[in-house]
């Protein structure tokens, strides 16, 4: 078959403020595998949901086997040969595994005809694939591994000759992993083209053949992937900003240690480990920088030495006290111990969406003595104490009574940023602090978290923009699958040394 | 234990039994499809007004079950039109439709024939008869009176249950529904339309309610009479989810409100032993009480479809 | 609510439920006309019986008294994010305890010491009859709509059994307790005037008027001045913000539902010890599902709900002029102008928005 499986031409995808896919173009030839890669907000899954019909883009062109199609719902969309194997999974837990392959596929009305007729086609699928699930099997009790392979015998059994699958390995282990791929060379050899999205480099690299980097909702990278490597990749995804150079560190050096983590281990609710064993420590007057891809467990650690969840096992120190999993610090308990956190979810954590920005701005502090006394909040006194935050921090519309979702990204960031910083903490957990942040902003935020660090704070830095790691940190960590695979002083590293290790290449 | 008092203590549970079995499956047709529905007294009052109305003008049984039937379809597409289409509060929206069909009732009912609210009795022709009227005589008290000598839609209600059975778990159509109330993005990415199953689930409910309110008319009183309901629609949909939202659960949950119903008037002035006399209130709050130890997951989980009450939207 | 463009504030807070309201008297307006009357002539007789006279007056505001605490009730629980739907028996329960403690104790209290003791029992019965469902959601899951509605059949119940079996005086026939004794009373605004020396027409409007104004402003300064309303609010408009503050949702959907059914328990100084003086059967009639249209209309603010109250006080009072004046009408009707409210106003708010949204971006810029 020559002509490529999928042409996709100037794909435009707005949702509300953001701009999730801006003209994209892939080229996808048949019967390959090719990657997307990108960080998360990248727009890859925005790209998939257009191709599989979910969402109809704005503008752009879609082409199946060279003939232009529109694809307006799934229905559609498997009617043309293309499947999906979703990264949350598409499977009703409560239903057996047959029943879940059945749904939508079903040859007759009635259940028993249309299951004898479905065993059938499966059992010969499984045999060809290599794909062996146990059908009567209820879906709630089969292993994650098992869901996957579920997934994939869904997409195949429509006769799919275009296999999407979204970030499939984030749930595996590394045997799961190397028997999927098995399965998805041999599927390849007969004919079906693939397009794997992921972040996970090495798949990347051992899998595709070509490989289209996409950042912002953007392609900004398109190769074949024998003429690249990993960390390549890793510097395309993340992109270059404004270099804000490093600046000279004055002042006394490291200082007391403030935050200790030991051993810290974490669990999600699918049972797959997403914290292993880590451990850091944090001293007044640096800064710690975390760098990684996003979703290799930088959340779920922020969440953990903030008090928001309990780790598994593990134990950590801040200040005078200690806590141990089962005995677990409280948010509340970790402000009073002046310990900040800017979260990286601004609008589901940091904000109340619904909340004026003075409401916003007294957010976790509402215990303060200048916040509240007797029970009673001092409204006055915040809408002042907010009216000067917004003043310093310049954040924009200057207004109090402004609901805190009608502010755009940058000023909801720089909102919360105030909140937090103003508390001259003692520890400071940030994620993401410029993400949509204009180029103005930037250099002030860094300065203030600059000025922290020369007042004696511990800070935490998590983000996935290489450059701000190298402009900000003291000490740079590196994490990549939960754990934490590498560290070096700021003056050791080099975007090519990080790189390689983000993506699991190397471990210092 | 006397046969004559077996016999009417069954029949009396069988006939409070059956517009609550009726409601309790439409509920649960439209849950299981993901949609509270808070609005099944609204909709059997509302049947029962067309039933009572189109019986009396029309003097037609077939016009009168068909009419009862559009009445209740068009206030679940109503539901349907707010929830599923504009994704609005679901809870709220049943609420109004109690309310409006309360109101909407007695404003008909007075303007159309001017009884205060009741509409003029049904003709006996036009009322559901027992089918087999001499059963009592032929075949005693308990078999004869408490079981073979029911009305139609007695049987079609219990005939019911196992159809709703074999429709949710024996069809094509069935699985789609159980799998929309559990996971609506699945069945949506498997290629199926979410509002059509949804809909689909709404007439049937519609249909079924009904079926109940035209019961309350043609076969228990015979005309009706404002607010007549009385909160069975809400016992019925206690019986749902005491019954786990599952036709054969329904099934033994309302026969067994139908049963204390029952009790309820034969144990006045009765003294049990150990307990003394049981007051009338106390079991006739037993069947919401049962339910709240229910949900209070005393009798084991209660899984209620995960989907329920969540409208439907595409993930970015 | 998915507007591609949102609202100006002051047509979300003002323009919107007008039009909704606005929708549901067409639509009840549809109704009259289908039955033969003039909608426009059964709206004059309604609003007279509601403002035209004095008298009218104090009865919509009579009406409008228990429905400021059953809507105050409804929006409380709403800002933490529940649908507080057992207002009837949560007011069935606090009428209960209003008139216990008016019995008990009423020969033995003045006034004006007994007075505050049942207006407190009449709030305590109504709050721990919602903190029960708001424990079992919190704790064990129960959804709350479910266990407040079986509440509500469960409170009627138990109301009969206590005034058939225990409270009615022997030899009595009617379902009714002993009356209670005159330091029970709350008087009524004729009763009060007059003291004074100002004529003014007897109408069952009485001081726990007053008491529905202090309630409505107790609620404001609890949800926007006080530290607890903050908690509160946080929970019901972002739990994810709320988590990471610190906040505990469980505590905070229990406190809500207490406070909650401690309003619309006060709906028993109202209708017990300003009117019936007495216990007995029908003294909330359906004044819980009417603080749901309250609350729905007022937006969830004491101030919306005080107007969206007497909105529907002058409905019922008008609704029983028409019902007097009109042949042919009953009460029911405003019930069924109630639904579409609820329906219009409620589940399908947002409907119009978009059509307003456009219409307003048309309109020329106002200086």
């Amino acid at each position: 078959m020559d002509g490529p499986a999928v042409r996709l031409r100037g794909i435009c995808k707005r949702f509300g403020a953001v701009q999730a896919n801006d003209d994209v173009t892939l080229e996808v030839a048949a019967g390959t595998v090719h990657g997307i890669v990108g960080e998360n907000g990248a727009g890859k899954s925005t790209l998939m949901s257009v191709l599989y019909g979910f969402h109809a883009a704005d503008s752009g062109r879609i082409e199946v086997f060279g003939k232009p199609v529109q694809i307006r719902n799934p229905h559609e969309a498997i009617a043309l040969g293309i499947g999906m194997v979703h990264q949350h999974f598409m499977l009703v837990d409560t239903l057996s595994a047959l029943e879940n392959v059945l749904l939508g596929a079903e040859s007759h009305a009635l259940l028993h005809r249309a299951e004898a007729a479905m065993r059938a086609r499966l059992d010969a699928l499984m045999a060809s694939t290599g794909l062996k699930v146990e059908l009567q099997a209820q879906v709630a009790e089969l292993p994650v591994g098992d869901r996957q392979r579920l997934e994939i015998l869904k997409a195949l059994v429509r006769g799919a000759k275009i296999l999407i699958l979204d970030e499939p390995t984030a749930v595996l282990t590394p045997q799961e992993t190397r028997s999927l791929f098995e399965v998805l060379a041999r599927l390849a050899a007969q004919g079906t083209t693939i397009l794997l999205i992921t972040h996970k480099l090495k798949e990347v690299m051992q899998l595709c053949r070509r490989v289209t980097v996409m950042r912002a909702g953007r392609v900004v990278h398109e190769t074949a992937v024998a003429d690249t490597s990993a960390a390549a990749l890793a510097t395309a995804m993340i992109g270059r900003k404004v270099a804000l150079g490093r600046e000279p560190r004055g002042g006394a050096g490291r200082g007391e240690l403030r935050l200790e983590a030991n051993g810290l281990r974490w669990r999600d609710a699918l049972g797959v480990t997403r914290l292993h064993d880590l451990s850091l420590r944090l001293h007044a007057g640096e800064i710690v920088g975390l760098a990684g891809v996003s979703g290799n467990g930088q959340s779920e650690l922020l969440e953990l030495l903030s008090g928001m969840r309990r780790p598994d096992a593990g134990t950590l120190r801040l200040g005078a006290e200690r806590f141990d999993a089962a005995h677990w610090l409280q948010p509340r308990l970790a402000r009073r111990l002046g310990l900040a956190h800017v979260p990286e979810d601004r609008g589901a954590r940091a904000l109340v969406m619904g909340f004026a920005a003075w409401e916003s701005a007294v957010l976790g502090y509402e215990d303060d003595a200048q916040a509240s006394r007797h029970g009673w909040m001092r409204n006055a006194a915040l809408r002042e104490a907010a009216a000067r935050l917004m003043e310093r921090y310049d954040v924009r519309p200057r207004d109090v009574e402004l609901p805190s979702a009608s502010f755009s990204g940058g000023n909801q960031q720089k909102l919360v940023l105030a909140r937090e910083l103003s508390r001259a903490p003692h520890v400071l957990l940030v994620g993401q602090p410029t993400r949509g942040v204009d180029i103005g902003a930037v250099e002030f935020i860094y300065g203030q978290l600059r000025a922290l660090r020369a007042a004696g704070c511990a800070l935490l830095l998590v983000s996935s923009e290489l450059d701000e790691i190298l402009a900000l940190a003291d000490r740079v960590l590196v994490m990549h699958a939960g754990r934490i695979v590498g560290e070096r002083p700021v003056d050791e590293c080099s975007e090519a040394g990080l790189g390689l290790m983000m993506a699991g290449e190397a471990v210092a | 234990m006397d046969e004559v008092l077996l016999g009417t203590v069954l029949a009396s549970t069988l006939r409070v039994a059956t517009p609550l079995l009726l409601c309790a499956l439409a509920g649960l047709l439209s849950e299981r499809s993901g949609v509270i529905d808070i609005g099944l007294e609204g909709k059997m009052l509302f049947a029962a007004f067309a039933a009572g109305a189109a019986g009396a003008a029309l003097a037609s049984t077939a016009a009168a079950l068909a009419l009862a039937c559009a009445a209740a379809v068009l206030l679940s597409w109503l539901h349907g039109l707010a929830c599923v289409s504009h994704r609005g509060d679901q809870v709220v929206s049943g609420v109004a439709i109690n309310l409006i069909a309360a109101g909407l009732t007695v404003v008909l009912g007075m303007a159309w024939f001017a009884q205060g609210g009741q509409t003029p009795p049904v003709g006996d022709a036009v009322r559901l008869q027992p089918l087999w009227p001499e059963a009592g005589a032929v075949l005693g008290p308990v078999l004869g009176e408490g079981l073979l000598g029911h009305g139609v839609l007695v049987y079609l209600a219990l005939a019911l249950v196992p159809a709703v059975w074999w429709l949710l778990y024996r069809t094509r159509f069935g699985l789609r529904l159980r799998a929309v109330g559990e996971k609506a993005q699945m069945v949506d990415a498997a290629g199926v339309s979410v509002p059509r199953l949804r809909y689909a689930a709404l007439t049937l409910n519609g249909l079924l309610c009904g079926l109940a309110g035209s019961y309350l008319v043609l076969a228990q009183n015979a005309s009706f009479v404002p607010h007549m309901t009385a909160g069975r629609g809400f016992m019925a949909l206690a019986a749902m989810i005491f019954g786990k939202w599952h036709p054969v659960g329904a099934f033994w949950a309302c026969l067994l409100f139908g049963f204390l119903d029952a009790l309820a008037i034969r144990l006045q002035g009765v003294r049990l032993p150990a307990i003394g006399e049981v007051p009338v209130p106390a079991i006739q709050a037993l069947p919401y009480v049962l339910t709240v130890v229910l949900l209070a997951g005393f009798f084991g989980r209660s899984h209620a479809p995960a989907e329920l009450g969540k409208a439907y939207v595409k993930e970015r | 609510m998915n507007a591609a463009a949102p609202l100006p504030r002051w047509a979300e807070l003002w323009l919107l439920p007008l039009l909704n309201l606005g929708i549901a008297l067409a639509a009840a307006g549809v109704v009259v006309a289908l039955v033969g009357q003039d909608p426009a002539q059964v709206l004059a007789v309604l609003l007279h019986g509601a403002f035209g006279t004095p008298r009218g007056i104090g009865y919509t505001l009579y009406y409008a008294t228990s429905f400021v605490f059953t809507g105050l009730a409804v929006a409380v629980a709403f800002h933490a994010g529940l649908f507080n739907i057992g207002g009837e028996g949560q007011a069935i329960l606090g009428g209960l305890g209003t008139g216990l403690v008016g019995l008990w104790l009423g020969s033995m209290l003045p006034a004006w010491a007994l007075l505050p003791l049942m207006a407190l029992a009449g709030a305590t019965f109504g709050l721990a009859w919602a903190a029960v469902p708001a424990w079992l959601q919190a704790h064990r899951g129960s959804h709350v709509v479910i266990t407040t509605i079986m509440f509500n059949f469960i409170a009627s119940t138990l109301l009969v059994w206590l005034l058939v079996d225990h409270l009615k005086p022997a030899g009595s026939m009617a379902p009714e307790s002993a009356a209670l004794a005159a330091s029970a009373h709350l008087p009524t605004l004729h009763q009060a005037l007059g003291r004074l020396g100002i004529e003014w027409p007897a109408s069952p409007l009485n001081l726990s008027a007053l008491l529905a104004l202090a309630a409505a402003a107790a609620v404001y300064l609890l949800l926007w001045r006080t530290r607890a309303g903050y908690r509160l609010r946080s929970v019901g408009a972002s739990p994810g913000a709320a988590l990471y503050a610190g906040i505990d949702p469980k505590r905070q959907v229990l406190l809500a539902m207490m406070i909650s059914g401690a309003l619309a328990g006060l709906v028993g100084m109202n209708e017990i010890a300003g009117v019936q003086h007495k216990l007995l059967l029908e003294y909330v009639g359906g004044a819980g599902f009417t603080g749901i249209a309250v609350a729905l209309m007022g937006r969830n603010h004491p101030f919306g709900i005080v107007l969206a109250a007497v909105l529907f006080g002058a409905l019922f009072q008008g609704g029983a002029e028409v019902a007097f004046e009109v042949g042919g009408f009953s009460r029911d009707m405003v019930v069924m102008l109630q639904g579409f409210i609820v329906l219009f106003s409620g589940a399908m708010a947002y409907v119009a928005a978009p059509l307003l949204a456009r219409v307003l971006r048309r309109e020329p810029a106002r200086g």
